[in-house]
């Protein structure tokens, strides 16, 4: 993919910002989707039309609203601290894209091949914390401090159970490169992590073989568990329902962001949904395979065209993401919001206490098959 | 010549952030000052080719102790309605305990025999010998800084029960 580029534009800075900017590409118009897709969702839940004037049966909805928060006034509250205001959203929305650096969006493109890339992308979400709290902070306004305070106790609480899962997986890859672990889930779908790891031996971008076999069946409830418990966390950590604590429409207003307005604000929005992106997506490369297909063939190796190839690996990672969005969207409209001391009891007494149990099994195993 | 430029980026992020952390007036600035001084620092990790070291100082120093620092500021401003602001006071002994601690830091810096890398090993990450040292080498220290962590956890939440 960079060579691509390099042989289009040649060897250049110019190269380099094209392909960096790519998941920008991706990101804006997922925004668009995801929004189009929280309104007409909600609607069929609740057993409604939803916006129907915009367009065919309101599909251009999102622009509108788009639209709309361009020209909107741009407020800023007289005793927030300015500075500080106004640098929140742009932070928040850095730390999101920051993340996406180190997703294999297929084999051919990821931003940075990182070595660490699990443990790079632990790391940058605290960036996103500390946007948070900036915000809460100046806005100098008790909704946005308690929204920010609640928003980053649950957050840097479930950072723990979240990073057991991740250190789950990248036991059994022994990698915390994401390509590894994709590529060690390569094959049919019953390779996938979720069902227990591959059941052949697959050579990692690296070189080392990865040993298996269907003995790995042993791992495939372990594995279902650390996929389930990931999941609840990555909902806790983008501050989704039931986990949505911390924007409580019904007491806070709308948490850390209820002073922005505008662009600002749209900037919040959209590094909540990249966010909201970036979980399933790395939901879906620890324990769906990633950019795998589940069939184990594409079509482009069929008709002979490896161009193909990349674009259908991206093809499966969009939509394995969207669909994890999808359930996102679906359990707000489907579940109650948890109390904050039934919050923490979740993370501290069920979540983490399991997943330390998790990991210790699962390397206990790790090391008597190998 | 990338490299060169990419160096003073962070070398400037890094010594301009640390003067507002230290000129700031109100000391939430300064704590939000440190998170780009931290930035910074990882920037500088990632060109010495330390990429392990880089991601901990993000995860560590960003993720735990800045949080820390800026939840303990913002409780109590908002709580206790204290105006934090920073000061000059004690100027005197100040001056002389950080004058000799600059000293001393002088002192090492131009004595100790620096070695001269030439040509800089192709480093394809850390991670893997960094992890064996811990575990074999290292792993008293290793296994001691964990327990002292557990205990002072230990310690915070029996603290915080009473």
């Amino acid at each position: 993919m960079e060579s691509l580029l390099q042989s289009l534009l040649g060897d250049n800075l110019l190269t380099l910002v094209l392909y960096c900017a790519l998941p920008l590409v991706f990101l804006l118009l997922y925004a668009l989707l995801a929004i189009l897709g929280e309104v007409k969702i909600s609607a069929f839940m609740q057993d409604r039309l939803g916006p129907m004037r915009t367009g065919p049966w309101g599909i251009i909805q999102p622009l509108a609203d788009v639209l709309k928060l361009l020209q909107k006034e741009d407020v800023t509250p007289a005793r927030a601290d300015k500075f500080l205001f106004n640098l929140a959203p742009y932070l928040s929305f850095m730390a999101a894209y920051a993340a996406f650096a180190v997703i294999p969006f297929s084999s051919q493109y990821v931003g940075a091949d990182l070595n660490l890339g699990a443990f790079y992308f632990l790391a940058i979400g605290s960036l996103n914390v500390a946007a948070i709290m900036m915000a809460g902070w100046a806005s100098h306004n008790k909704y946005s401090l308690y929204g920010a305070m609640r928003s980053v106790a649950q957050i840097v609480s479930y950072e723990v159970p979240a990073a057991m899962m991740l250190v789950i997986v990248v036991l059994f890859v022994g990698s915390l490169n994401l390509q590894d672990i994709i590529t060690a889930q390569s094959g049919p779908f019953w390779n996938w992590m979720v069902f227990g790891g591959p059941k052949a031996d697959v050579q990692l971008a690296s070189g080392e073989v990865l040993g298996a076999s269907w003995t790995n069946l042993v791992f495939l409830p372990l594995f279902l568990g650390a996929f389930l418990m990931y999941y609840i966390t990555a909902l806790a950590e983008t501050n989704r329902t039931p986990f949505d604590i911390p924007e409580a429409e019904s007491e806070l207003v709308s948490g850390y962001h209820t002073e922005y307005s505008g662009m600002k604000f749209a900037m919040f929005f959209m590094s909540e949904y990249a966010n909201m992106f970036l979980v399933s997506a790395v939901t879906a490369i620890l324990f769906f395979g990633g950019w795998n297909s589940p069939f184990g063939v594409y079509l482009g190796d069929i008709w002979d065209a490896q161009w193909l190839v990349g674009l259908e690996q991206f093809g499966w990672l969009a939509f394995k993401g969207l669909f994890f969005v999808f359930v996102i969207i679906w359990l707000r409209w489907t579940l109650p919001r948890l109390r904050v001391d039934q919050l923490m009891y979740m993370c501290w007494k069920v979540l983490i206490p399991f997943s330390f149990g998790i990991a210790l099994i699962v390397g206990f195993l790790v090391v008597v098959l190998k | 010549m990338e490299m060169t430029i990419l160096f003073y980026v962070f070398a400037v992020l890094t010594v301009g952030s640390a003067f507002a952390v230290v000129f700031a007036r109100s000391l939430i600035y300064s704590a939000f000052s440190l998170l780009f001084t931290f930035m910074g620092v990882a920037g500088l990790y990632v060109l010495l080719s330390a990429d392990f070291i880089a991601v901990a100082q993000i995860m560590v120093y960003i993720g735990g102790i800045l949080i820390l620092l800026v939840f303990g500021v913002m409780l109590t401003r908002q709580v206790t309605d204290v105006e934090i602001r920073t000061s000059a006071f004690r100027t005197l002994p100040a001056t002389v305990v950080v004058g000799l601690a600059l000293g001393t830091l002088i002192v090492i810096f131009i004595r100790t025999k620096w070695m001269q890398v030439h040509t800089i090993p192709d480093i394809e990450g850390t991670t893997m010998e960094l992890g064996e040292l811990l575990l074999t080498t290292f792993v008293l220290p290793f296994e001691v800084a964990g327990i002292l962590l557990l205990v002072a956890i230990m310690g915070a939440a029996l603290i915080a029960r009473r």
